[in-house]
């Protein structure tokens, strides 16, 4: 007869043990579980915090059980070595169980199961849940601004067209590829302007003209954060180029400005764009804010853009400059066939952060008065006829953003696997 | 001759297109400024600024002048900042062990919140935080009491305040218990290093943490007393706390927020940090005989901080320069007060955008100073 040791659970009487084990884990995962979605206390009869802990001590035991080296159960070795390694996992283990059985059926609840989503106006939110009600209102007003309505293909027309156009590199012949370079970093923005200018502003082709300051929500992020991210690169390789220019003055100069870029916050930058630059104007020289935002965020992402692209320069054996140099190459013909192509690949990640960035720092133009989507739902919280759903607004803000920066984060990975070179 | 050229002619042009571009732009600034009225100067800083500020560490009236309103501003920035990276750092270091742990769930837990909350633009967490999640919180004279003595409501956080006496007599004897530390630290190395014996720094030091500021206590006459924030009634339907230190929500939401964003870079340079030592390292420490605390105190921690301690102070500037957003909630700091109010007041917009990006630039480049000479003291020297 084997004596059972219960604080040293081992393999010869691993049946007993699991079987106890998992027997205890179901008790606390039921009460956990009863208590979040029945609402009853099982374990009412114990005193004071004992309650609350009753779960934690049930399960941290059952695990303890279930806790045999080599047991050769695949299934239980498998738990042990993820979930299982020693006490002190297991407690969190228990802790991050209980706290999504907890938290998961309010928030389903929340967001879907007691949700409105029927109706136009706020009267039909009646129920404990979300009011989606409210975004399906307001969605249009969410995307386009305070665009009109009638014109809102104008808008999605002119995104289909710079998509297209930005995929043409993908399409083009083998014998045009050379040009691939100059297309995208000086006729591909020109046409975009032109397009969305055309397009979205009219005034000409019998479109009619719409202002900018009526341009607005998630359609007027993408339009910044598209030019920012075509301008600010350019910019950011000249004064990466700069910074190690072995000139004295181009390098200062570059030093300078990217230093100062770097060292203050961009809502000073947008202030400055919006109260001081149009002092630096000349006089009856009118620059639309909208212009003068995009040209305040380009300036400040380029110094951010030529560190990044900086590093990768750097980055680079002083092998590759020498051979380039001993092959009889000057300065920009080095720089163009041999180092940067190098250094562009090396500095994928870095630069598709500081895009991310870009993307992200977009809400800020909020505060000189552009409605894109965060100022749209500053503008709908405050509507009489919808006070109180700031909540839904913000999680439905949250979402959009949340699901573009992820994918551009995830394609940046991808990127950077794609072309990762040996070295 | 060539080469004279090939070098001085691009310096040359770079020069004259910068000074162009900033002698136009002053001319243009003369003119404009000349036409509608405005002089240039910065005399307005002693003027009285007759605005008020919510929330203040220092005294602070309208009769004051802007210079004083610009320092409020600057001081709240700092704070927010301080609490922030305080927090942001404990969060993140949690988190990006976490992520490196062999538990499934933690690991995975770890890596969807740094996905989680790194993805969302700061402006909008600050907005959810502030107008969704803060506004449901109960009224005043509906607050239950957290650890009994603090209360959370919609009107902000209440807090014991302490009240001192002889606070400095407490602080010299802090002062005095920090310095006996460290030469304590410097005799017991040199015992080391000379000698061979070990010295259990450690316990010494908690000691005389405790027991210095306890004397102040029993024989230097310095005392505390709590006071506790008391529920008042203003008008029938309007209750407010008495006594204590009020938080307003704009500092908890914007605290909250930054902490949070924050907290997701600073993990992954942590995280970065560990797995960039190497292997070998633990498995040579192990085989010399360190035990695991040693290894990990003398062999893994310092060249880990080595990698982790640049990435992250460069998260701290972003964390201060972010703090900067405080003024799309109305939060008095540097931006709302000086460059909103005190420029809606004065007209003077060069004058003060200019000291307020200088104010960010000085802090941004002493901090970037700082951490060069801090690099260079810890970058491994190589013969």
């Amino acid at each position: 007869m084997q004596t059972t040791n219960f604080l040293k659970p081992n393999r010869d009487n691993i049946k007993n043990y699991s079987i106890i084990g998992t027997f205890l884990i179901l008790v606390s995962l039921i009460d956990v579980i009863s208590n979040a979605f029945l609402r009853i206390n099982l374990t009412s009869f114990l005193p004071g915090s004992l309650t609350t802990l009753f779960p934690l001590i049930i399960g941290l035991i059952g695990l303890h059980m279930m806790r045999i080296d080599y047991s050769g159960n695949k299934t239980l070795d498998l738990l042990n070595k993820n979930i299982n390694t020693n006490n002190f996992n297991a407690v969190l283990t228990l802790l991050i169980l209980f706290s999504i059985i907890k938290a998961l059926p309010q928030s389903l609840s929340w967001m879907i199961f007691d949700a409105t989503i029927s109706g136009d106006s706020k009267d039909a939110c009646t129920g404990t849940g979300a009011c989606w009600t409210y975004i399906k209102v307001w969605f249009r007003r969410f995307m386009y601004g305070m665009y009109p309505n009638e014109f809102h293909w104008r808008i999605n027309t002119a995104f289909i067209l710079v998509i297209a156009l930005g995929f043409v590199g993908y399409f083009m012949k083998e014998n045009l590829k050379k040009y691939l370079a100059l297309y995208y970093v000086i006729i591909y923005p020109v046409i975009a302007y032109l397009v969305i200018y055309y397009l979205i502003s009219g005034g000409s082709f019998g479109l009619q003209w719409v202002e900018t300051g009526a341009w607005g929500g998630l359609s007027l992020t993408f339009i910044v954060s598209f030019f920012c991210l075509i301008f600010c690169f350019p910019l950011g390789m000249i004064f990466a180029l700069g910074r190690r220019s072995n000139l004295p003055a181009i390098k200062y100069i570059s030093i300078c400005y990217i230093e100062f870029w770097r060292g203050v916050p961009l809502i000073t930058v947008l202030f400055m764009s919006s109260v001081m630059f149009p002092m630096f104007l000349p006089e009856d020289f009118f620059m639309d804010k909208l212009v003068r935002v995009i040209i305040a965020i380009t300036l400040f992402e380029a110094a951010y853009c030529a560190e990044v692209i900086r590093g990768g320069l750097q980055s680079l054996p002083r092998g590759q400059y020498d051979a380039a140099k001993s092959l009889g190459m000057g300065y920009w013909k080095m720089h163009i066939f041999v180092i940067l192509p190098q250094a562009l690949k090396l500095v994928i990640p870095g630069i598709a952060n500081t895009f991310l960035a870009l993307v992200k720092d977009t809400p800020l133009i909020f505060v000189v008065g552009l409605a894109e989507l965060a100022g749209m739902l500053a503008l709908a919280k405050t509507n009489p006829k919808w006070l109180g759903f700031a909540m839904e607004g913000y999680i439905f803000a949250s979402i959009i953003f949340w699901i573009i920066c992820y994918a551009m984060s995830k394609y940046s990975y991808n990127l950077e696997a794609k072309y990762k070179t040996e070295r | 001759m060539n080469n004279i050229i090939k070098k001085y002619i691009p310096q040359l042009l770079a020069i004259l297109f910068v000074v162009l571009i900033f002698g136009f732009l002053t001319m243009n600034a003369q003119t404009n400024m000349d036409n509608r009225g405005i002089d240039f100067g910065f005399g307005f800083l002693s003027q009285e600024s007759s605005f008020d500020v919510q929330f203040s560490l220092i005294e602070y009236s309208g009769s004051d002048s802007y210079a004083r309103a610009f320092l409020v501003g600057l001081l709240n920035t700092l704070l927010v900042s301080f609490i922030s990276i305080i927090i942001c750092t404990i969060l993140g270091v949690i988190i990006g062990v976490a992520r490196l742990s062999s538990n499934y769930l933690i690991k995975n837990s770890a890596a969807w919140y740094v996905e989680f909350f790194r993805n969302i633009p700061l402006l909008l967490q600050i907005f959810f935080w502030y107008y969704a999640a803060l506004r449901a919180l109960p009224m005043p004279e509906k607050a239950d009491a957290w650890f009994g003595v603090t209360y959370m409501t919609v009107k902000g956080y209440y807090i014991p305040a302490m009240v001192w006496e002889n606070l400095n007599v407490f602080l010299y004897c802090g002062l005095a218990a920090i310095i006996a530390i460290i030469v304590l630290r410097n005799y017991a190395n040199r015992l080391r290093d000379t000698q061979g014996k070990q010295i259990p720094v450690l316990i010494y030091s908690v000691a005389l943490l405790i027991v210095l500021p306890l004397l102040s206590f029993l024989i230097g006459g310095v005392s505390l007393e709590f006071e506790i924030p008391e529920l008042k009634k203003l008008s029938k339907i309007s209750y407010i706390y008495e006594g204590g230190i009020s938080l307003p929500p704009e500092l908890i939401a914007l605290v909250l927020a930054l902490s949070l964003y924050t907290s997701t870079f600073v993990a992954e340079c942590v995280r970065a940090g560990i797995e960039g030592v190497s292997k070998g390292q633990k498995e040579a420490a192990a085989s010399v005989g360190l035990t695991p605390n040693q290894v990990l105190k003398l062999v893994i921690m310092p060249q880990a901080l080595r990698i982790i301690i640049p990435p992250t102070t460069n998260q701290y500037l972003n964390l201060t320069k972010n703090s900067s957003l405080a003024a799309a909630i109305a939060y008095p700091d540097l931006v709302l007060v000086f460059a909103g109010t005190a420029l809606m007041q004065t007209g003077k917009a060069i004058e003060i955008v200019s000291i307020t990006m200088l104010t960010y630039l000085t802090i941004s480049l002493t901090i970037a100073a700082i951490m060069n000479w801090y690099n260079k003291k810890i970058e491994i020297k190589e013969k």
